[in-house]
């Protein structure tokens, strides 16, 4: 941005000195290239072909996941794409540069353009000019009525037009379409409201994943370490967390039986319940869509799953695990997978991991997710394989969601190596005396999206009313028109031009039928007489 | 009516569609053939009378033969736009059947077989409806055979059978953004189909395969009005309703989503297509090449970013299972 001062400067310093003088020369002539129309369409296309690597390398700021897994498999490549920064090229500083310029280039070009249009508003339309039929599209034509009738008709057709006051009196200059300008500035302006509301959003916003189980005993309170995942703007403060909890009291999702999309869910409805600061305890039905407004947070329901209530007993009959256990979907209809993990478990630690079916039936003797409609529960099973020994707890941080196997053993029911395929209620012994494990209970968990973006409002205003002008500047038409009426050998001369300032607009048919209305005002005319 | 009755009734009116729509063609092309012989004539002509003629004369036809066939010419291109408007009746017809084949019904676009028809269905009625305002009839071939081909594809290459829309799509915003999405996506199209022929017209003046086109300032007016009526309605699409409908499904108004940033480029690709037309230097050749640039954008965000992209939340399908995880062997049994 310090290049608006370049020209102000030189405004105000009246000694020129020839060293300097150049100087000066080179910042204006750059100044002016900066803010041609040319610049800025090299600058648009230029901002286009910057965003295309960020569709087609991953993001971390869209999917780190994946962007990791390209880390990894490309091990050449990695090192260079992190210098140009290719894993978060709309945050980076040749991104921000390209868009920069363009802003500076649009204030630079919009500012003069606002004055020019200022001064506009107030002045009169041009005088006629000279010779009107050297204009692309013009007419003429000879009648026998005086120049003045010819003039106030022309005055009286020429409605919404701002009519030149002081006019030769032989000629009529009338101009239209002021407004086409404005949009056009408004359209311009509102840009840069976009740009920093967008700005302010992604400095100061956040958005955090958290899975929430069901039930009057679990919850969440917004604090940084209740999320599973968080992302932020480089702005964001810990203290900027709005102050609530919740709890689900309920959820429901209606199955479809029937028809093409049988076997999947829709209609999702989580019955919250929340308090905000130091309010009263509200209820919301959070839905899909239907997003849960707190303050200036924003919650959403983004997807939903089982949670099996399991409990491991050890070898010495001690609970060595105990609860309901999130299981990750695996598919549309909601066969999961999950983990257990009791490392505490003795003589030996003890680990699990597999599918749970929402409703399995067996199909070719292979066991098969029907639906994801639990229903009563009879036909849901657990289907685990077990480990025994080191979990490889020790190595470090380890996913809930993954089980180390690599130094443990695995452990059947029996010796063809099956996993222990557990109805609701039903409890397996482990083989060796090393314990058991049951079935006891489902519950559900949702997933649910806390985010805040500051400035949201103030985006979507910048774009509405860039849009306002937008149809402003390409659909009003700005347009000059002419008549010139004399006396030429007894008779009386019409000529009538017409300039579009807009492109895009017939001016021949403007000048014809402003032509054949004037004559055939005439004839009319002439007929009562 | 049953939903079933509904989805066979939607298929066979787009099969009709597609027949009728290439009738049409045909009668296009034997109008446009007509030109292509009276501008030949009209070259022998003036070969005939020697140089110095003025071109123009050929539109004077100046024996009975070739008032017969211009008559028979204008005969064809009566037909044609009839043919198309059936074509278009039917193609209506697909759409609202497949809509109306759906338990709940809804829009007919959860698909991307379902877009393209109806993507491709705007293109043939925006042709229809701005035939006589601006002179359109030239473009019947373009239109006519873009569409048969794109109807080809959509049934041979993308059909589906009816689903009903997950839970995400169910949105009126959606419904909002998608019908801006399609208008803009069918105008931008017969905008660039406009493009073209000016490039073509510019490069080959006098090809009597041309002869049926306008001028190149009309051309490039006809594109310039086009282009200004989509890029509004783009705008509204991807930057205002597009927006609304993430912040309420996904919880942000912009994610930089592969389809978002495709969506992006696009627009602003466009802003330049009229940046450039509003400067002198660029007007006519060069801006018809930004306008083809940017519906080219606009088509590999449809196609290229479904297939080739797997980042972008905007699958037709289900949001993508989270973290899938490889089971050891034997796990379920
Ligand atoms: C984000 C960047 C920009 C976008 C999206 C954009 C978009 C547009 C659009 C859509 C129009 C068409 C209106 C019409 O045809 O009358 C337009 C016109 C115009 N733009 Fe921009 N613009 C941008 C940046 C700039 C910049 C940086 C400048 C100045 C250097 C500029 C100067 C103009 C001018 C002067 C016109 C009016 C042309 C005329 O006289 O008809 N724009 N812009």
């Amino acid at each position: 941005m310090s290049t608006t001062s370049a020209p102000d400067q030189e405004k105000n310093e009246g000694v020129r000195r020839p060293g300097e003088l150049n100087a000066r020369e080179l910042a204006r002539w750059g100044w002016r290239q900066l803010t041609s129309m040319r610049t800025a369409l090299i600058l648009l296309l230029l901002l286009a072909l910057a965003a295309v690597p960020g569709s087609l390398i991953p993001q971390d700021g869209v999917d780190s996941l994946k962007a990791d897994q390209w880390r990894e498999a490309h091990t050449t490549l990695t090192p260079i794409y992190e210098k140009l920064g290719l894993f978060n090229v709309y945050s980076t500083p040749w991104f921000a540069a390209i868009y920069l310029l363009l802003m500076v280039s649009l204030v630079g070009c919009i500012i003069p353009r606002c004055l020019v249009y200022a001064r506009a508003m107030r002045a009169q339309p041009p005088a006629t000019p000279a010779k009107l039929t050297r204009l692309p599209d013009s007419t003429t034509y000879v009648t026998d009525e005086e120049p003045a009738e010819v003039l106030a008709a022309a005055r009286k057709q020429l409605r919404g037009y701002r009519i030149r006051k002081d006019d030769d009196g032989e000629s009529v200059s009338a101009e239209k379409g002021y407004l086409r300008e404005a949009g056009n500035l408004i359209f311009h302006m509102s840009l840069i409201i976009v740009l920093v509301a967008f700005a302010t959003g992604s400095l100061f916003g956040y958005k955090g994943g958290v899975i929430v189980l069901v039930g009057e005993e679990y919850g969440f309170a917004n604090e940084l370490s209740q999320y599973d995942d968080f992302k932020s703007g480089s702005l964001f403060a810990p203290e900027d967390l709005d102050d609530f909890s919740f709890k689900i009291d309920d959820f429901k999702a209606e199955w479809l039986s029937t028809g093409a999309g049988a076997g999947t869910a829709r209609g999702f409805n989580s019955k919250i319940r929340y308090t905000a600061g130091s309010s009263d305890e509200k209820t919301y039905d959070l839905r899909v869509n239907h997003p849960l407004t707190i303050g200036s947070t924003d919650v959403f329901l983004l997807a939903h799953g089982y949670a099996p209530v399991i409990t491991v007993r050890d070898g010495e009959g001690n609970v060595a695990y105990s609860g309901p256990t999130i299981f990750l979907p695996q598919s549309q209809n909601l066969l999961s997978f999950g983990v257990v993990k009791a490392p505490y478990a003795s003589p030996e630690e003890i680990g699990f991991q597999g599918l749970f079916y929402p409703f399995e039936g067996t199909v070719d003797g292979e066991p098969v997710n029907l639906m994801g409609d639990i229903g009563d529960g009879s036909h849901a099973m657990l289907s685990l394989q077990g480990f025994r020994g080191d979990l490889n707890l020790d190595a470090g941080p380890q996913s809930v969601y993954a089980l180390d196997t690599s130094k443990a053993n695995m452990m059947s029911p029996d010796e063809t190596g099956k996993a222990f395929n557990l109805r609701l209620g039903e409890t397996a012994e482990l083989p060796d005396g090393l314990g058991s494990v049951s079935f006891d209970d489902v519950q559900q968990w949702n997933r649910v999206q806390i985010s805040k973006s500051p400035g949201k409002e103030w985006a979507l205003l910048g774009v509405s009313l860039a849009l306002v002008g937008l149809l402003g500047s390409l659909f009003i038409r700005s347009r000059r028109v002419w008549v010139r009426a004399r006396r030429v050998d007894g008779r009386t001369l019409v000529e009538i031009a017409a300039l579009d300032r807009s492109g895009g607009g017939d001016t021949a048919a403007v000048v014809t039928g402003l032509a054949e209305t004037l004559r055939g005002a005439r004839t009319q005319e002439e007929k009562d007489v | 009516m049953s939903d079933h009755t509904w989805g066979v009734l939607s298929n066979q009116a787009i099969t009709a569609a597609g027949v009728v729509y290439f009738l049409a063609l045909l009668c296009a092309l034997v109008e446009w053939s007509a030109w292509q012989s009276r501008a030949r004539a009209a070259v022998a002509e003036k070969e005939l009378v020697g140089a110095g003629a003025p071109a123009d004369e050929a539109d004077a036809p100046t024996n009975p033969a070739a008032a017969v066939r211009e008559q028979r010419a204008a005969l064809f291109g009566r037909l044609s736009l009839l043919l198309t408007a059936i074509a278009v009746a039917c193609h209506l017809v697909a759409l609202v059947g497949r809509g109306m084949a759906a338990d709940p019904n809804r829009v007919p676009w959860g698909n991307m077989y379902e877009f393209t028809i109806s993507g491709s269905f705007v293109v043939a009625a925006a042709y229809v409806a701005l035939h006589r305002r601006l002179k359109l009839s030239w473009m019947a071939p373009w239109v006519l055979g873009f569409t048969v081909v794109v109807l080809m594809l959509a049934v041979v290459g993308l059909y589906e059978p009816v689903a009903p829309l997950t839970e995400a799509l169910n949105s009126y915003w959606l419904v909002i953004h998608v019908i801006a999405a399609i208008i803009a996506t069918g105008g931008f199209t017969l905008g660039g189909i406009a493009s073209v022929t000016y490039l073509l017209k510019a490069r080959f003046p006098d090809a009597a395969l041309l002869a049926r086109v306008p001028d190149l300032d009309n051309l490039d007016r006809v594109s310039y009005r086009i282009h200004a009526f989509a890029f509004p309605v783009w705008t509204f699409g991807v930057l205002i309703s597009g927006p609304i409908w993430a912040h309420e499904a996904w919880g942000s108004y912009w994610n930089w989503d592969p389809k978002e940033v495709w969506a992006f480029i696009t627009w602003v690709v466009y802003a330049g297509y009229l940046h450039a037309r509003a400067t002198a230097g660029w007007k006519g050749k060069k801006a018809a090449i930004v306008a083809l640039i940017g519906l080219a954008t606009l088509w590999f965000n449809f196609i290229g970013i479904n297939y080739f992209s797997s980042t972008s939340q905007h699958s037709y399908a289900a949001p993508a299972a989270p973290a899938v995880v490889e089971l050891t062997e034997g796990a379920s049994r």
